[in-house]
């Protein structure tokens, strides 16, 4: 029993060291970002493999994402003859949750565990040493592109997402439901606030993309150096992305909308 | 291996792209594109009961949007709603013995304010009090009225 | 210093040249291990200095000690008269150009060609001309053979070949010093002569000072000016290849002529076999 507390203890210290050092990668990173803006070509090749790439899954997903909202509002607003608030129930569900958190899960599964194997492969073999005996230093090279690159793509793709999703939620709900395209449209502009939604909205996804970016290129830095560690630093990456992006989630929401 | 200029068009692209994506959102699903932001004045209207009219709902005449609730407050004294309505200043031939009440849109909508106007030649402007109200109608009220008539009518 | 019966002390400057790198009093352990217990070290300029003990002794530790990625529990290392784990960052950084480092894998940049990855180290810390640049590259890849490769990729390259690659990414700034971690390991027959006949050619062509660590006896002891023989922390004797091959110690012995069994036993520590075999239970 006690063995069983004391190892509750160690896991309890090791977690508490863990984030310690990604506080402190994390200034690091930080301390990279005016050199970064001087050479802007790395933040552009970083936009592109993390951004660029991730745009195929975000779009696709939005839109039925977005298709199937309609969907099922329909059937539940009609039974209210309620239909026309359609428009306004599929942009406020995007806009406020699943744009911001659905783009946040699938970034953390695509684009954050890429950042994750490719840094932790960088340290299994030796590259990010090599860098350091070269006089650069791996953390401002590496990690800041990537990190910023992240944190700028996250609130692009879930505009991309929520947009698509209104696309989509339009085609079902006008196109095959029914809905008056008018009605949907202007009840839509009526009820959807900018601040309150929108750029609640954005800030979620700002938020997202530091804490899934900053986790992703953690992993990878603190990895053990063989392929057994780079593929648990991966899967980490992919679960801690996600429970952090829930919790975040309700805390931000709370906070957001009362 | 994509050329770099392929790779700077691309991120490009993408860039443009979510943007164009934000900007749909903002003006054609938020109400952004519709939001008046023109100049208001202040005008003071008290009420025994405001329902749940929020602030920010709108203050409507002959259906059209005048102005927007500014604040909500209570005057301890008096013990009624003091509500401050923000009036754009394009309307400013609103008579001054305007009536005010507080309304619902649709039947399970939202509150507004909706005014009345009267026929003094003296009109509304920065700080004028509208002086006759009405307050919310509040739904239990009605129910309970109309059992009590309903009863008295039986009785009868 | 400690003395054991058998093991001589290492001998400080025994070329009598000045020197470049001076260890003194290195103590370091990862973990619970001692690495290294008390370890002095000169390594003289222009010469090739070779490093070598069985697997494990933190031959490579001892490279990254050197080059300030690690720091020493107790002891000092100064390199060119610079005390490495006094130097403030920056001052680290300016060091570290002027020493190079050749990985085992090699270390090259998987998403440049060959041309970009020695390269690299140019655009990082000059601000020379794109022709100058393209000159100094093509230049130090002919130095290693390899001017022709100059738009493969790493993933293309063979392992000996990569080596070469990083080891003209290492020779991009003119460093003072070279340090090789085992550089011979996994080669098959001609690359090990490419790199042999390379490394003892750059350094004296540029006067190079190289550190090499290995445990490839014979390949190593072909190139090396001074070998020191490190186990169990220590350094167990340093000199001449040709001294250490007719060594009094047992142990030197031992390992320069790869015998089997000596002072470093054959058999793991075990209870002895009539036990194991009659005796009950596992």
């Amino acid at each position: 029993m006690s063995e069983m507390l004391a190892r509750l203890g160690a896991g309890w210290i090791l977690a508490v060291r863990h984030l310690g050092r990604s506080l402190l990668l994390l200034l690091r990173i930080l301390e990279g970002v005016d050199e970064l803006l001087r050479r802007p070509r790395l933040l552009v090749e970083q936009l592109f493999s993390v951004g660029v790439l991730t745009v195929l899954i975000i779009a696709v997903s939005g839109l039925f994402v977005g298709m199937v909202l309609s969907l099922q509002g329909y059937y539940i607003l009609s039974q209210f003859a309620a239909e026309s608030a359609l428009g306004v129930m599929v942009a406020a569900s995007l806009l406020r949750e699943l744009g911001p958190v659905v783009t946040a899960l699938l970034f953390a599964g695509r684009a954050g565990s890429a950042l994750t194997a490719e840094i932790g492969l960088m340290k299994a073999t030796e590259q990010l040493s090599g860098l350091e005996m070269m006089a650069v230093d791996p953390v401002r090279r590496v990690l800041t592109p990537r990190f910023v690159a992240g944190f700028i793509a996250m609130p692009l793709l879930a505009a991309l997402f929520s947009a698509l999703g209104v696309l989509g939620g339009w085609f079902v709900g006008v196109g095959l439901l029914g809905v008056d395209d008018g009605t949907w449209w202007v009840q839509m502009q009526a009820r959807i606030d900018w601040n309150e939604d929108l750029s609640n909205g954005v800030i979620k996804s700002l938020v997202f993309g530091f804490v899934c970016t900053w986790i992703a290129v953690f992993q990878g830095h603190n990895s053990v150096p063989t392929s057994a560690g780079v593929s648990r630093a991966t899967t980490r990456t992919v679960v801690h992305s996600s429970l952090a992006v829930l919790g975040l989630d309700f805390v931000l929401t709370a906070l957001m909308f009362k | 291996m994509k050329t770099s200029k392929t790779v700077e068009i691309l991120v490009g692209a993408f860039v443009a792209a979510a943007l164009l994506a934000l900007f749909f959102l903002a003006m054609k699903v938020s109400n952004l594109g519709t939001l008046d932001t023109s100049d208001t004045f202040e005008v003071v209207a008290r009420f025994d009961n405001i329902g749940s009219l929020k602030v920010k709902a709108p203050v409507t005449m002959a259906g059209v949007e005048v102005g927007r609730v500014s604040s909500i407050g209570f005057d301890q004294e008096r013990y009624q709603a003091v509500v401050k309505l923000a009036v754009y200043r394009r309307f400013d031939r609103i008579p001054d013995d305007t009536f005010a009440k507080i309304l619902t849109a649709g039947l399970l909508g939202e509150q507004y304010v909706g005014l009345d106007p009267g026929g003094s030649d003296t009109f509304l402007e920065e700080g004028s009090e509208i002086e006759i109200t009405q307050s919310a109608m509040v739904l239990e009220e009605v129910i309970g009225q109309f059992i009590f008539g309903k009863a008295k009518e039986e009785k009868q | 210093m400690a003395q054991e019966q058998e093991v001589p002390i290492a001998d400080s400057r025994p070329l009598g040249e000045p020197v470049l790198v001076k260890i003194r009093g290195l103590h370091f352990s990862r973990g619970d291990r001692k690495i290294f217990d008390g370890v002095d070290i000169d390594i003289p300029r222009g010469r090739v200095t070779a490093i070598m003990g069985p697997s494990g002794t933190g031959k490579t530790t001892l490279l990254k000690l050197i080059g300030g990625q690690l720091a020493p529990d107790r002891g000092t290392i100064e390199v060119d008269g610079l005390n490495v784990h006094a130097l403030g960052r920056r001052g680290l950084y300016r060091l570290r150009m002027r020493m190079g480092m050749l990985f085992q894998s090699g270390a090259l940049l998987t998403d440049l060609d060959v041309f970009e990855n020695v390269a690299y180290p140019l655009r990082e810390h000059t601000r020379l001309s794109e022709s100058m640049l393209r000159k100094l590259v093509l230049l130090k890849l002919e130095a290693v053979g390899l001017r022709g490769a100059r738009h493969l990729k790493p993933t293309e390259l063979s392992g000996g070949m990569a080596r070469r690659v990083a080891l003209a990414r290492a020779m991009a700034l003119d460093p003072m010093m070279i340090m090789y971690d085992e550089p011979f390991t996994g080669q098959d027959p001609i690359s090990m002569g490419v790199l042999v006949k390379l490394i003892r050619q750059l350094n004296d062509a540029a006067r190079l000072t190289s550190i090499l660590v290995s445990h490839d006896v014979a390949e190593t002891c072909a190139i090396a000016d001074l070998v020191y023989v490190i186990s169990g922390g220590r350094v167990i004797e340093s000199g001449p290849p040709e001294q250490l091959r007719e060594s009094g110690s047992e142990w030197t012995r031992q390992f320069m002529q790869g015998l089997p069994d000596g002072p470093v036993p054959f058999h793991y520590p075990a209870p002895a076999l009539e036990a194991d075999l009659l005796g009950a239970a596992v």
